[in-house]
């Protein structure tokens, strides 16, 4: 097996907040390897983002590494510890060099009095030697790669006059023209229309292809991770509750909370199944449950329910590399 | 057969832009010579892409949208309404009758209203009950139907989560015994498990208290799951409505087709085989000649760049506006 791409570590990032420590992420692990893409799914809550923007250290001022958490990142054999990155220019390389990340809301992720080619210039002329001129060539070369026409005027415009579409067209151009290693696309087509989103998931697939980079994927809809990713890392409260591939996860998912998602999706090809939602609501990251992290809302407990409240499960894996932290999965009676 | 509550014929909402230099004053024209019939009692499911007019024409049939021609008719009982020329007491009683619930929890409820005051509003405002107690009976009865504690109504809206907020909206929604409800995106904002819940809320209402539902959604496997019956708009016309078993068995027309296809499929091992549209949707100022979908329609011939498709009825209550629809489905 090659060596990963990006390694993260016993993850763990608390905010401080006026009610105290937050904990946003709980003792994440998982690596992306070089062309893989991982699919990140989870409720709005769950931590996915905080997550992802570990990896680039865009989280806000007042957020707390722990010192168990490692993140490793393995550019041409050479290994950078993401976290020890202090001053801007060294975070270069995980802010637009090696790393490059799509925002959910295309409207908000460019500056509306710049020109969409002015913007991708810029961050190309900071992340390279090249002249203006080869910059605005090579800008142009990445419009027309993602389906924009008439990329030469659009170079000129400015983000309003696109339609949504042509903006996340636009957000991907950017985000690739510097060659990334790793692309974070955080809810890249929630805002899009369905046509839209398989316009946008199709490109991204070729896209893949072409620069062979990793994606972290990051997504509330299973249809769409089920159509994307390699792999699929499903979160909770901050936890990591099942790890694996997306067939080992959609088609036979170990962990109740993972069972909880399949079953409240509506599905197109039995109309007659009915929606069971996953009772009650997430709580709240400052009155984290004790034991399982899942146990107040989980429907298969019932059994050794006082394991699940005092004792945190492991993460474990089977063979297949299916990774699962529940009581249950382990004492064997997923079936 | 069942009785149609409310009744779109031939309605046209057209919105007037400023004028640009000379020439025509340009129009938005959000909804074009739109026909439905909402049954008594049914779920009506309108699917369609943002900018399709969808919820334009939702709040037509509520009088909050101007109708520019044809005309939205509600019969209920002994009452019927037309509603282009509705006023004075006869909309104050419209508006008991029919209810709106919208899509954003987080922007629909006053912050600085409690639950109970935000429920209460609507009887206190259209003169539904004759005392404080009476009101008080009747909030405490739509909140423990929307599964909400009595406690729950001291609080204000910042202590709930975004499925409560909506329950506390579909309650107010509720609380006038309202006989039509336009539910406009109400599940797009809400995570996976919690629209499951208020989908499922939505359908126990509608089954024990016979109200009409239009459910406005951007999702055809929401509306497929909820509604009995959907019409599927694109640009402004509605380009297919039937049964949803039969919309679902009997797909004619291509956007329906295309529609279907892009919803991405749970299934990791049928992935790409998808039919794909091409281009994005035009605009209603200046929508393309014929039928207006032939830009983006892989099966567009001569004649769909002329001439108007006519709305006609394929089989029983399947209605399409497509010149090839036999050929194709």
């Amino acid at each position: 097996m090659t060596s990963p791409l990006i390694s993260v570590k016993d993850l763990t990032l608390r905010f401080k907040t006026d009610e105290g420590l937050v904990t946003a992420v709980n003792n994440v692990s998982f690596d992306i390897a070089p062309g893989e893409v991982l699919g990140l799914v989870g409720e709005s809550g769950s931590g996915k983002s905080v997550t992802a923007k570990a990896l680039m250290m865009l989280n806000a001022e007042n957020s707390v590494y722990d010192d168990s958490s490692h993140i490793t990142l393995n550019v041409d054999g050479q290994d950078i510890e993401v976290l020890s990155l202090k001053r801007p220019q060294e975070q270069k390389i995980i802010r637009g060099g090696a790393i490059s990340m799509i925002f959910q809301e295309p409207m908000a992720s460019f500056a509306p009095a710049i020109t969409i080619g002015e913007q991708m210039v810029e961050q190309l002329m900071i992340h390279s030697d090249m002249t203006s001129a080869k910059a605005k060539e090579i800008s142009i070369e990445m419009l027309t790669r993602v389906g924009i026409p008439e990329p030469a005027q659009r170079f000129g415009q400015y983000a309003f006059e696109f339609s949504g579409g042509m903006r996340q067209r636009a957000m991907i151009a950017m985000a690739l023209s510097t060659k990334p290693r790793l692309l974070i696309a955080d809810e890249p087509t929630t805002a899009l229309d369905v046509t839209i989103q398989a316009q946008v998931i199709d490109l991204m697939k070729d896209l893949v292809d072409e620069f062979h980079m990793s994606i972290l994927f990051i997504t509330h809809d299973l249809g769409v991770i089920a159509q994307t990713a390699d792999r699929v890392a499903v979160m909770y409260l901050g936890n990591l509750v099942e790890t694996g591939t997306v067939r080992q996860v959609i088609n036979s998912p170990a962990h109740p909370y993972t069972r909880g998602l399949l079953n409240s999706l509506p599905k197109l090809d039995d109309l007659e199944a009915p929606l069971t939602p996953v009772p009650g609501d997430i709580p709240s990251p400052l009155d984290r449950p004790s034991g399982c992290v899942f146990h107040t809302r989980c429907v298969e407990s019932g059994a050794i329910a006082e394991r699940c409240r005092t004792e945190i499960p492991v993460y474990t894996s089977d063979s297949a590399n299916h990774q699962v932290a529940c009581h249950l999965a382990t004492q064997g009676d997923e079936s | 057969m069942s009785d149609v509550l409310i009744a779109a014929r031939n309605l046209s909402v057209h919105f007037p832009l400023r004028k640009l230099g000379f020439g025509e004053r340009p129009v938005v024209r959000a909804c074009e010579g739109i026909n439905i019939e909402i049954e008594k009692g049914s779920f009506f499911g309108l699917v369609g892409e943002s900018g399709s007019g969808k919820t334009t024409l939702g709040r037509a049939m509520l009088k909050a949208a101007p109708i520019s021609h044809g005309e939205v008719v509600f019969t209920d009982g002994d009452v019927t309404y037309d509603l282009g020329t509705l006023q004075g007491d006869e909309l104050k009683d419209y508006r008991k009758r029919s209810q709106l619930i919208f899509q954003d929890p987080y922007a629909a409820l006053s912050p600085r209203m409690t639950v109970r005051d935000i429920i209460a509003e609507p009887l206190e405002v259209m003169g539904l009950t004759s005392g404080r107690e009476e009101t008080d009976a009747r909030v405490r009865e739509i909140a423990a139907k929307c599964r909400l504690n009595l406690e729950h109504l001291r609080r204000f809206p910042h202590a709930f989560s975004g499925g409560q907020r909506q329950r506390i909206s579909i309650a107010r929604a509720l609380v006038s015994d309202p006989k039509f409800i336009v539910a406009d995106e109400s599940v797009a904002a809400l995570d996976v498990s919690i629209q499951a819940d208020v989908l499922n809320l939505l359908n126990s209402i509608q089954r024990e208290s016979g109200i009409t539902f239009l459910f406005i959604s951007h999702d055809l496997s929401v509306i497929a799951h909820t509604c009995d019956f959907v019409a599927v708009m694109y640009l402004g016309q509605i380009v297919e409505a039937a049964p949803t078993r039969k919309l679902f068995s009997e797909t004619s027309h291509p956007y329906t087709k295309a529609l279907l296809s892009a919803i991405p499929s749970l299934d990791p091992d049928v992935r790409g085989n998808a039919q794909r549209l091409e281009g994005e949707i035009p605009s209603p100022i200046n929508p393309p000649p014929g039928c207006r979908f032939n830009t983006r329609c892989p099966y567009a011939q001569d004649r769909c760049r002329k001439e108007v498709p006519e709305w006609r009825e394929l089989s029983s209550k399947h209605h399409v506006a497509c010149h090839f629809a036999e050929e194709l489905a």
